[in-house]
């Protein structure tokens, strides 16, 4: 098991023409998942080699399900696009939509997420401004790099990209069972929340690795999940201690305004959760990687 | 991006929302004139981007032009909470015989917006919240649905909005999400929203916040950037479409991903806590791809400020190898020449690490100093930057 993405999993690639789409589909491709096609209206019917496999290019998303039996897509469409992009990946009812474009304006998100929720919520949208799904081994939808580490039994879950990664890396000896990035905006659609429930419920994930950052309360929220919900060992990081006030740090969601979000807050919650939380990252790998030793 | 009142206020009158006759002003002779134009008495005010104005002695009413440049003169230069004034905002003085409360605003967690309304206006809104949670009105904007003048007086009602004004302030409010939507803002808040004696509503303050994500349709909002008020380095950056951010220490910070970036600010202010509470002195996220060229313009912007003792180079080569990463920190070193002449720490991990550190041993710069982790970098770093301060 794994959670979102297995080795079952059928992705489409909605802007797989794109140089970001090609890129990544070729590194997906090469980590051995299952891309069976692509999306771009205005290329429709074309046929794009990539890592020496054979792609069709689908006019719509509903034809490269139709075509294809795809239950994956993952948006590499630029932000002027992308609403329309995700919009149709949910009218097609597909399972799973993992948005990695940056730089999407916040209202397009509401806006999505408002049709999601107004479809019935058939589509799980993780993103945008995320890496990616990974379950090493199974499959990778998305840019997360798959040569870090192998399949193994902690989650992960976090806002940041570049810390999936170094926390993948400390720990790649023990490996993963999925490693899921829900993105660094203010309005995202797969929380923190969900992908613990997710974690929690799969037998495969034994210890829970959670990063959050600055900015909105999903840490706070997240940490009263784990309070009543939660019995696997989970380690906490929070980043952005040192953060001032009023700016936002690279991600559109990573900013403490007035008293709010801030990274001690966070952490205090978390504690209070019982979750350990590290002060660095190296410190947070450790601690799981006691927690985990304890197991076996 | 978040704007000055009285360019908030240009954006809710071109929207229909009402507001008081105005103008701008830089030095107290132009205050005179906009007070002279204006007629009566009027209202000086501070422009600067934070609350508490009034206290802080930013707010000043004058009863005719030679009293307007008098107060324009005295709050010119005003420093309140660290910002300085440069603008002034000369208006109408209005009498007023209630304050409201009125926001949009993004709602996180449920992933939508919220209307903020609440009849006891004036105070600060955090306060209100705080000790009278009853009193404000929280109600959650489907982005689809919108809001429509029956949603208006819905969120009203529940802010207890006098039943008179009601309809009225329904209007104002209708047209608020009108420049919230229109304008890809993701705050938009008049603290007060007043009933003058003739029963008229009036946004007499305007806060607003864009989505700088957005800027892409609204290439008007390009104009609203205070370029005078901008950090020097900040603008630089800007330019190199580099995402930095300036801080007050000594470390010059670089690495990749916003989330390892913050991270590792933190780790330098606590390595920092042992070598004389040296702090970091900036966030720069060169992001996933990290070529020689970025990574150049990110250690020509951070080696030109004269704040910066050392440099931490924290990269993690995920989607872009650490042979690569190391390519470009050699490659940039190059493009600089002497120009690089403070210490660099370079901290490299991830894929073909061994590679990257092979590449930056043999090019043996006299500059870089290579640490394995994260943590003893940093310590490294400030240790540096202690000895160069």
């Amino acid at each position: 098991m794994s959670i979102f993405l297995d080795s079952s999993s059928k992705i489409i690639v909605q802007g797989i023409t794109g140089s970001e789409g090609t890129k990544h589909a070729t590194k997906m491709l090469q980590a051995g998942a299952n891309i069976v096609g692509g999306v771009n209206a205005r290329k429709a019917g074309q046929t794009v080699t990539i890592a020496g496999k054979d792609l069709t290019v689908f006019g719509t998303v509903e034809e490269a399900m139709k075509e294809t039996g795809a239950d994956v897509s993952v948006i590499f469409v630029p932000p002027k696009f992308a609403k329309d992009a995700v919009i149709e990946a949910i009218d097609a009812q597909i399972p799973l939509a993992v948005v990695i474009t940056e730089g999407i304006p916040v209202h397009d998100s509401a806006t999505f997420w408002a049709h999601a929720v107004a479809k019935g919520n058939k589509t799980r949208i993780i993103g945008p401004n995320c890496p990616g799904v990974i379950s090493p081994g199974k499959s990778n939808a998305g840019i997360i790099p798959a040569n870090i580490t192998g399949p193994g039994k902690i989650g992960l879950v976090s806002k940041s990209g570049t810390l999936t990664y170094q926390m993948m890396y400390e720990l790649r000896d023990i490996g993963f069972s999925t490693a899921v990035g829900i993105g660094g905006d203010p309005i995202i659609g797969t929380t923190h929340i969900d992908a613990l429930e997710a974690f929690q419920a799969d037998p495969e994930t034994e210890v829970i690795v959670m990063i959050g950052e600055i900015g909105g309360d999903a840490e706070e929220r997240a940490a009263a999940y784990i309070k009543e919900n939660v019995t696997k060992p989970v380690v906490g990081y929070v980043a952005g201690f040192t953060a001032p006030e009023g700016k936002t740090m690279g991600h559109a969601g990573a900013i403490v305004s007035g008293s709010a979000g801030t990274a001690q807050a966070k952490k205090e919650a978390l504690e209070a959760a019982g979750v350990k939380v590290g002060k660095t990252p190296s410190e947070t790998a450790a601690l799981a990687r006691e927690l985990y030793e304890k197991l076996h | 991006m978040d704007l000055y009142e009285y360019q908030a206020k240009d954006l809710f009158a071109a929207h229909g929302v009402p507001v008081l006759p105005g103008a701008v002003a830089s030095t107290p002779e132009e205050a005179q004139a906009a007070a002279e134009k204006i007629g009566g008495q009027v209202v000086v005010k501070a422009q600067v981007k934070t609350g508490g104005r009034g206290k802080a002695g930013g707010v000043k009413l004058a009863k005719d032009p030679a009293e307007a440049k008098e107060k324009a003169d005295a709050i010119l230069g005003l420093d309140i909470k660290g910002h300085t004034t440069h603008r002034v905002l000369v208006t109408e003085a209005s009498d007023i015989a209630e304050e409201y409360y009125f926001s949009f605003l993004l709602d996180r967690a449920n992933r939508t917006f919220l209307a903020m309304a609440s009849a006891e206006g004036g105070m600060e809104i955090e306060q209100l919240a705080v000790e009278r949670p009853e009193a404000l009105a929280k109600v959650p904007v489907d982005a689809i649905a919108g809001v429509d003048k029956a949603k208006a007086l819905e969120i009203l009602t529940q802010g207890n909005f006098p039943e008179a004004v009601r309809d009225q302030a329904a209007d104002v409010v209708v047209k608020l999400w009108e420049t919230f939507v229109a304008e890809d803002a993701t705050l938009v808040e008049v603290n007060p929203l007043v009933r003058d004696p003739q029963d008229k509503i009036i946004a007499l303050d305007g806060k607003v916040t864009l989505d700088e994500n957005a800027s892409f349709r609204h290439p008007a909002h390009e104009e609203l950037v205070d370029k005078q008020a901008e950090d020097p380095l900040e603008a630089k950056a800007k330019a190199k479409d580099l995402n930095y951010v300036k801080l007050d220490g000594e470390v010059g910070i670089i690495g990749n991903g916003a989330g390892l970036v913050m991270s590792t600010l933190d780790v330098v202010a606590y390595a920092g806590e042992k070598h004389g509470g040296v702090k970091p002195a900036n966030f720069l996220d060169i992001g996933g791809g990290a070529s020689a060229e970025v990574m150049a313009a990110g250690l020509d912007v951070i080696l030109n400020d004269p704040a910066v003792k050392s440099v931490f180079v924290n990269v993690f080569g995920g989607i872009t190898a650490c042979d690569a990463v190391a390519n470009g920190i050699v490659e940039a070193l190059k493009i600089l020449g002497d120009e690089a002449a403070k210490p660099l720490v370079v901290r490299l991990d991830g894929n073909n690490v061994e590679e990257g550190r092979r590449i930056l041993n043999e090019a043996n710069h006299p500059l870089v100093t290579q640490v394995d982790t994260m943590d003893n970098a940093a310590d490294k770093a400030a240790e540096l930057a202690a000895a160069g301060a």
